[in-house]
C-alpha cells in the first residue's frame, strides 16, 4: 500500500473526498452571508439559526404532512425565506443606517431566541430523518464507501453556488443589485424599488440558508444547535475569502472544508481549530481577506 | 420630658421587634432543605438530564411529601462548562442550598464534587459518567447514582468481547468522560484478551460530521468501533456508521453510552441491533412501569433513562436521610447526610433494593439490552429487549481496585 507523508494512500483519498463534502456545506452558507452582507451590509449571525430551521422545516413537513424530501427541498426554502422577509421588514430594516454592529447583535439575539424556541419544543437531542430511497445506498470505491447522498450534497451545492453566482454577476436582476450596493439613491431615482429589492435578498439568501439545511438533515441529526456547530466556522470561512465576495466565500468554503478534512487525519484533536488558525493568518497578512478588495 | 423617654423606649422595642423579624424569617429557613438541579438545560445532553432530571427530583419531593420541613427545587443551566458550574454551585451553597442533583458531563461533575466537599455540602452526581468520582478523586459529601464509566464497560465491552469482538478501534470525546470511559473500555478488552489497535479523539462539542474518523477507523480494520461519546455525538457516530456501511464491512459498533432517549432520536430503522447498558428501563417491571406512569406527566415529553431515574432515586433516598436525622442536624453537615444515607438500605420503584458503597458508589444491577427492530417495538418507547443482568455486587468495579481515599484497606 502506497504511503504518503506515512498516511496511506486510500486513506487519505477517503479524507479529501469528505473534506470536499463538508466543504459544500461551508460553500452553501457562507454563500448566503456573502449575498446578505454585500448588498445589506448586514453580518446576518441568524444564518446558522436559519439553516437548522430549514432542516426542521423539511421534518415538519414530513411528519406532519407526509411531504417527502423533493418537495421539501423546495417548500422549505421558500418558507424559511418568507420567515426571514418578515424579520427584514419588522426589524433588520431600521438598521441599515445604522453601525454593522447594531445588526450582527440583532440577529445574534434573534438566532438564539429561535434555537431557544426549537430546544424547548423539540429537545436538544435531534429528530430522525430518512435519506430518500432514491439516494440511499452506497458506491464501494475500494478504499471506501462512498454514500450516495453525500455525492448528491456535492453536486447539488455545487450547482447552487453556480447559479447563485451566475444570477448576480450576469442578470439584468443581478445588476441592479450590484448597482444598489454601490448607489442605492441613484439606482432608485432610476425607478427601482430598491427596499423591496433588499427585502428580497434577505429572504433569497436566508432560502440558501434553509437550503442547505435541508440536505443536511438526513446526514446529521436534525437538533437545535445543528447550526450553532457550524455557523462559527463559516463566518471564518466569509472572513478568509473577504466579506462580500461571493466566488470568494464559496471556492474558500471547499477549500477549507478539504483542509479541515486532512487536519482530521494529521491531528484530529486540532480539527476544530485549524480553520481559525488560518483565519488568523489571512488577517495579519490580507486583512481584506483572499479575494476580498480592501 | 416623661413622655419623650416613654416614646423612646417604644421606638427602641419597636426597633428590636424589626430586627427580631429576620431572625424568624431565618427559623423558617432552617425548617427548608433547598435542592438544586444543576443539569444541562440548553445542550447536547439536555434530553439525557436536564428536563427529565428535574422532572425526576420534583416527583421524589412530591412523593415524599411532608414531614415536618418544606422541601424547595431550584433548577440552573450549566451549559457543560466547568466554571460555570462552580460558580453556580459556590452561589447556591452560600444562599443555602443543601444538595446538588445531577451534575452532568464529567469534567462539570468533577469541579462541583470538589466545590462540595469543600463546603461540605452533599452532590448526589447521577448525570456524570466518569469512575473517578468514586475513584481517586471520591469524596465524603459526594455519591454517584445510576452508573459509571467502568459499568458500562464491563457490561456493553465485556458482552461484545465475549461474543467474538476482539480488535477494537475508539472514537473518543476529548475530555474527561470520554477519556475515562475509553480507559475503562481498552482495559476490558484486553483483560479478555482482545487488542486495542488505535483511537481517534475528537474535540467536544464542536463535532458534528464524525464521517472522517469513522473512515479513519475503518481504515485500521477492527471488529468493533468503541464509540466513547455520548448524547447528540453517538447519535451522529451511529447515523453516519450507517451512512457509510461500515457493517457491511463486518465492523459492529459498540455504543458504551446509549440511553433510551439516544435510541428515541435514533430511531428504531438505523439503531437496531445496538447493544447498551442501562441500571434503569422503564418497562423491566411492575415496579419500573409504576414509577414511569407516575412521572410521565412531569416528563418533557420523553420516557425516563436511568438518569432521570437516577435523581429520583437519588433525592428520594437523601430526603429519608434527612428526615431520620432531622433538618437542624442535617443543615450543614453535607459529610454526616451522606453517612446517614451510607448506612440506610436504599429502596425505590425505579432501581429496587440497593445500597451506598463507602467510597460513594450507590449499587444496583445493571443490565445490558439489544435495540429492538422496528417490527418487534409493539408500543411507543418499545425499544429494548433485555439480554442479561449483573447483579449489584458485581456490576461496579470491586472496592478495593478504585484507589479511593475513603477507603481502608
Amino acid at each position: 500500500m502506497d504511503d504518503i507523508f506515512g498516511i496511506p494512500a486510500p486513506l487519505l483519498f477517503g479524507q479529501l473526498l469528505l473534506g470536499l463534502i463538508n466543504g459544500a456545506f461551508y460553500a452553501m452558507l457562507s454563500l448566503g452571508l456573502a449575498v446578505i452582507f454585500g448588498l445589506l451590509n448586514i453580518v446576518n449571525m441568524a444564518h446558522g439559526a436559519q439553516f437548522m430551521m430549514g432542516a426542521f422545516a423539511a421534518w415538519m413537513l414530513l411528519a406532519w404532512g407526509g411531504i417527502g424530501y423533493w418537495w421539501a427541498l423546495i417548500l422549505a426554502p421558500i418558507i424559511v425565506g418568507i420567515t426571514g422577509v418578515i424579520m427584514e421588514k419588522l426589524f433588520i430594516s431600521k438598521l441599515y443606517k445604522l453601525d454593522h454592529l447594531y445588526g450582527l447583535l440583532l440577529t445574534f439575539g434573534l438566532a438564539l431566541i429561535i434555537e431557544g424556541v426549537f430546544r424547548n419544543e423539540f429537545g436538544s437531542s435531534g429528530l430522525p430523518y430518512r435519506i430518500p430511497p432514491e439516494l440511499s445506498g452506497a458506491w464501494d470505491l475500494g478504499f471506501m464507501f462512498m454514500p450516495v447522498y453525500r455525492g448528491w450534497v456535492v453536486i447539488a451545492a455545487l450547482i447552487l453556488c453556480l447559479a447563485t453566482w451566475l444570477m448576480i454577476e450576469k442578470t439584468r436582476l443581478g445588476a441592479y443589485l450590484r448597482a444598489a450596493t454601490e448607489n442605492a439613491a441613484l439606482v432608485q431615482a432610476f425607478g427601482v424599488n430598491v427596499p423591496r429589492m433588499i427585502t428580497l435578498t434577505y429572504g433569497f439568501g436566508v432560502a440558501l440558508a434553509a437550503v442547505g439545511g435541508v440536505l443536511a438533515a438526513p446526514i446529521y441529526s436534525v437538533n437545535p444547535q445543528m447550526g450553532s456547530n457550524l455557523i462559527i466556522v463559516v463566518f471564518a470561512v466569509v472572513v478568509i475569502g473577504g466579506m462580500g465576495s461571493i466566488l470568494g466565500s464559496v471556492l474558500t468554503g471547499f477549500a477549507l472544508g478539504i483542509v479541515e478534512g486532512l487536519t482530521k487525519v494529521f491531528w484530529p484533536e486540532a480539527s476544530a481549530t485549524v480553520i481559525f488558525v488560518i483565519m488568523a493568518i489571512v488577517l495579519l497578512a490580507r486583512p481584506a481577506g483572499l479575494f476580498g478588495r480592501a | 420630658m416623661e413622655a419623650g423617654r416613654r416614646r423612646l423606649l417604644a421606638t427602641g422595642a419597636a426597633a428590636g421587634a424589626v430586627a427580631a423579624l429576620p431572625r424568624v424569617a431565618r427559623a423558617q429557613a432552617a425548617a427548608t432543605i433547598r435542592i438544586g438541579v444543576l443539569t444541562d438545560m440548553s445542550g447536547s445532553y439536555r434530553d439525557n438530564t436536564g428536563p427529565g432530571s428535574v422532572a425526576g427530583t420534583q416527583q421524589a419531593v412530591a412523593e415524599f411529601g411532608s414531614r415536618g420541613f418544606a422541601v424547595e427545587v431550584l433548577v440552573a443551566d450549566h451549559q457543560n462548562k466547568p466554571d460555570v458550574g462552580v460558580n453556580i454551585a459556590r452561589q447556591w451553597y452560600d444562599q443555602g442550598v443543601d444538595v446538588i442533583v445531577d451534575i452532568p458531563t464529567s469534567s462539570v461533575g468533577l469541579a462541583v464534587q470538589n466545590v462540595s466537599r469543600e463546603k461540605n455540602k452533599v452532590a448526589l452526581n447521577v448525570g456524570s459518567a466518569t469512575s473517578d468520582l468514586t475513584g481517586p478523586q471520591c469524596s465524603p459529601t459526594g455519591i454517584h447514582w445510576a452508573y459509571d464509566t467502568w459499568m458500562l464497560a464491563k457490561s456493553t465491552g465485556g458482552a461484545t468481547v465475549q461474543a467474538g469482538g476482539d480488535s477494537w478501534f475508539f472514537i473518543t470525546a476529548d475530555y474527561a468522560f470520554g477519556h475515562a470511559l475509553e480507559r475503562d473500555a481498552s482495559a476490558f478488552v484486553r483483560a479478555a484478551g482482545g487488542k486495542v489497535l488505535g483511537t481517534v479523539r475528537t474535540p467536544f462539542p464542536a463535532t458534528t460530521d464524525f464521517s472522517a474518523f469513522l473512515v479513519q477507523a475503518q481504515a485500521a480494520k477492527p471488529k468493533v468501533i468503541g464509540l466513547a461519546n455520548a448524547g447528540a455525538d453517538t447519535i451522529n457516530c451511529v447515523k453516519q456508521a450507517a451512512e457509510f456501511g461500515l457493517a457491511r464491512r463486518g465492523i459492529k459498533l459498540a455504543s458504551l453510552l446509549l440511553f433510551i432517549t439516544d435510541v428515541h432520536s435514533i430511531g428504531l430503522q438505523t439503531g437496531q441491533g445496538l447493544v447498551c447498558s442501562e441500571t434503569f428501563y422503564w418497562d423491566l417491571n411492575d415496579r419500573t412501569r409504576a414509577f414511569t406512569k407516575r412521572v410521565l406527566p412531569r416528563m418533557p415529553g420523553l420516557h425516563p433513562n436511568s438518569i432521570h431515574a437516577g435523581c429520583y432515586s437519588a433525592t428520594l433516598h437523601y430526603l429519608k436521610a434527612v428526615a431520620d436525622m432531622g433538618v437542624a442536624a442535617a443543615k450543614g453537615a453535607g459529610a454526616e447526610v451522606v453517612n446517614r444515607m451510607k448506612a440506610m438500605p436504599c429502596d425505590d420503584d425505579a432501581f429496587g433494593p440497593g445500597r451506598i458503597r463507602e467510597d460513594g458508589r450507590k449499587l444496583c444491577p445493571s443490565h445490558l439490552f439489544e435495540v429492538k427492530a422496528p417490527a418487534e417495538s409493539r408500543a411507543p418507547w418499545d425499544y429494548y429487549k433485555l439480554l442479561q443482568t449483573t447483579p449489584a455486587e458485581a456490576a461496579f468495579r470491586p472496592l478495593n481496585e478504585g484507589n479511593c481515599p475513603l477507603v481502608r484497606s
